[in-house]
């Protein structure tokens, strides 16, 4: 059991795909201004991971390994084209908020990376808890950062107003960067710096407070 | 493991099988779906560049349906001398199909909207109050940054007041170019002038601020961090609005034609 618990939470913070492995990062930004869209990406994401995830895990001991990369892509991008479809079939609105971002699932290196990584190794089981993980660490982020955007840059929370603009009579002027993507820059940043101050051992070796002074590392001094 | 080239090829032939038996399979299912989404969000920009509909306000579709059932009336328009083609179905009549097929197009004159053809008819919308026109709403397009948008205009039956603007479809960049649909900024548009005193179409998004309707009417707020999303608005409209684009049809309805 542990194991599996392992493989859900442990993306989450200790090895968050996007706070760690510094993945997934262009459409972090992109699809954060607002609640509802981060949501929908989130949910389309996980969707996409989970099951890519388990389709290379069972053809994982078939696939020639001279075209695996191109069959995981191939799987991924039919994934998500049919992602992209249900969401045009069912929260037309949304998508259209999404617009390129839903196609653009197919190059998050996140998926890429956790087929590569870890569906080739393991069996369907444990390769959809670790795409569930994945997908939910990614979600995390995105949630966290779409928070602080759209509830400072629109007053906002899921298209509720929750600070009432200046501009429509209220008390709240908004804070324009927030709209834009670099907000997202600063955010994410934000959010690595405090994961890794409370897990230290995060922090590469090479950056690490003293080590390129202490003896021995002089190595790391390029 | 090493496979041998025929294991390769039939694998790859295989999952190519299997993988689009499932995104036809999606495609094909939702296709009915998707469409009656699309219908449905055509109709209701339309009502809501004319005002009829809040943005953002949701209502049923069938009461949708039925207030533009009721009160809008569709009309197929020949660009090239603005006729209204009372004999062509506007339910079957579509201007995108149209402007792909070479017998139904023609290139469009040199322009800066990026627009290389031109449908020969377009779909005119009139919204009528009392059996007599209230507004005439345009469709438009043209190139921004990353896409082609879609919208309409909106004007007041003098064909020089603006009543409002629209975008249904773009790809712009969500938070930037997107902002074209952001009903703040689409607020901005009611009141503007889309012509000046001699019918050259001057309305324009300009970068910075502009001033109130009365004192700058042809000028609207840039978007900020969207230059080019901006001018890909002023070109479209300073197309459609001119000769090559609903220039004759609307001067053919102030003089008194063109009403239906």
């Amino acid at each position: 059991m542990s194991k599996e618990r392992e493989a859900l939470l442990d993306p989450l913070f200790n090895n968050n795909p996007i706070g760690l492995q510094v993945l997934g990062i262009c459409s972090a930004l992109a699809v954060t201004t607002g609640m509802s869209t981060a949501l929908v990406m989130s949910l389309a994401v996980i969707f996409v991971l989970c099951c890519s995830n388990v389709a290379v895990s069972l053809i994982r001991n078939q696939i020639p390994s001279s075209i695996r990369i191109i069959v995981q892509l191939t799987i991924i991008s039919s994934l998500v084209i049919i992602t992209d479809q249900i969401l045009k079939a069912f929260v037309y609105e949304i998508s259209k908020q999404l617009s390129v971002f839903v196609g653009l699932i197919i190059t998050n290196c996140i998926i890429m990376g956790r087929a590569e990584a870890y569906a080739m190794q393991n069996g369907p089981r444990m390769s959809f808890i670790d795409g569930l993980g994945n997908g939910l660490g990614y979600s995390v982020v995105l949630m966290a950062v779409a928070f602080v955007r759209e509830l400072f840059g629109a007053g906002k929370l899921f298209g509720y107003t929750v600070l009432p603009l200046a501009t429509e009579g209220g008390w709240y002027v908004p804070n324009g960067l927030m709209v834009l993507s670099p907000a997202a820059f600063f955010l994410i940043g934000g959010f690595i710096w405090a994961v890794r101050a409370w897990k230290p051992e995060q922090v590469e070796e090479d950056f690490r407070v003293g080590t390129l002074l202490e003896p021995g590392h002089e190595g790391s001094l390029r | 493991m090493q496979h041998s080239a025929r294991y390769v090829v039939i694998f790859a032939a295989a999952v190519c099988v299997v993988c689009s038996v499932f995104v036809s399979a999606a495609a094909v299912s939702l296709r009915e779906r998707q469409e009656a989404n699309k219908l449905l969000d055509r109709q209701k920009k339309v009502l809501t560049v004319a005002g009829m509909m809040r943005d953002g306000e949701s209502l049923p579709a069938a009461e949708v349906a039925r207030i533009f059932e009721t009160s809008v009336r569709t009309h197929v328009v020949r660009l090239a001398g603005g006729r209204m083609l009372p004999d062509v179905d506007p339910e079957l009549y579509d201007p995108r199909q149209a402007a792909a097929d070479p017998d139904r197009s023609h290139p469009a004159p040199s322009n800066r909207a990026g627009i290389l053809r031109v449908a020969d008819q377009q779909l005119v919308y009139h919204v009528v109050e009392d059996g007599d026109v209230s507004a005439v709403i345009l469709p438009i397009e043209g190139k921004g940054l990353w896409s082609t948008l879609y919208g309409y205009l909106a004007l007041a039956p003098d064909t020089r007041t603006v009543r409002g603007i629209t975008f249904y479809e773009h790809g712009e960049t969500p938070g930037l170019g997107g902002e074209v649909d952001n009903p703040g900024w689409k607020a901005k548009w009611p009141g503007r002038l889309a012509f000046d005193e001699d019918w050259t179409p001057r309305i324009g998004v300009k970068k910075g601020v502009a001033g109130p309707p009365e004192s700058d009417p042809y000028r609207v707020d840039g978007l900020s961090g969207a230059t080019i999303t901006s001018r890909g608005v002023t070109q479209l409209l300073e197309f459609w609005l001119g000769e090559a684009g609903f220039g004759p049809y609307l001067t053919e309805f102030r003089s008194g034609g063109g009403r239906g």
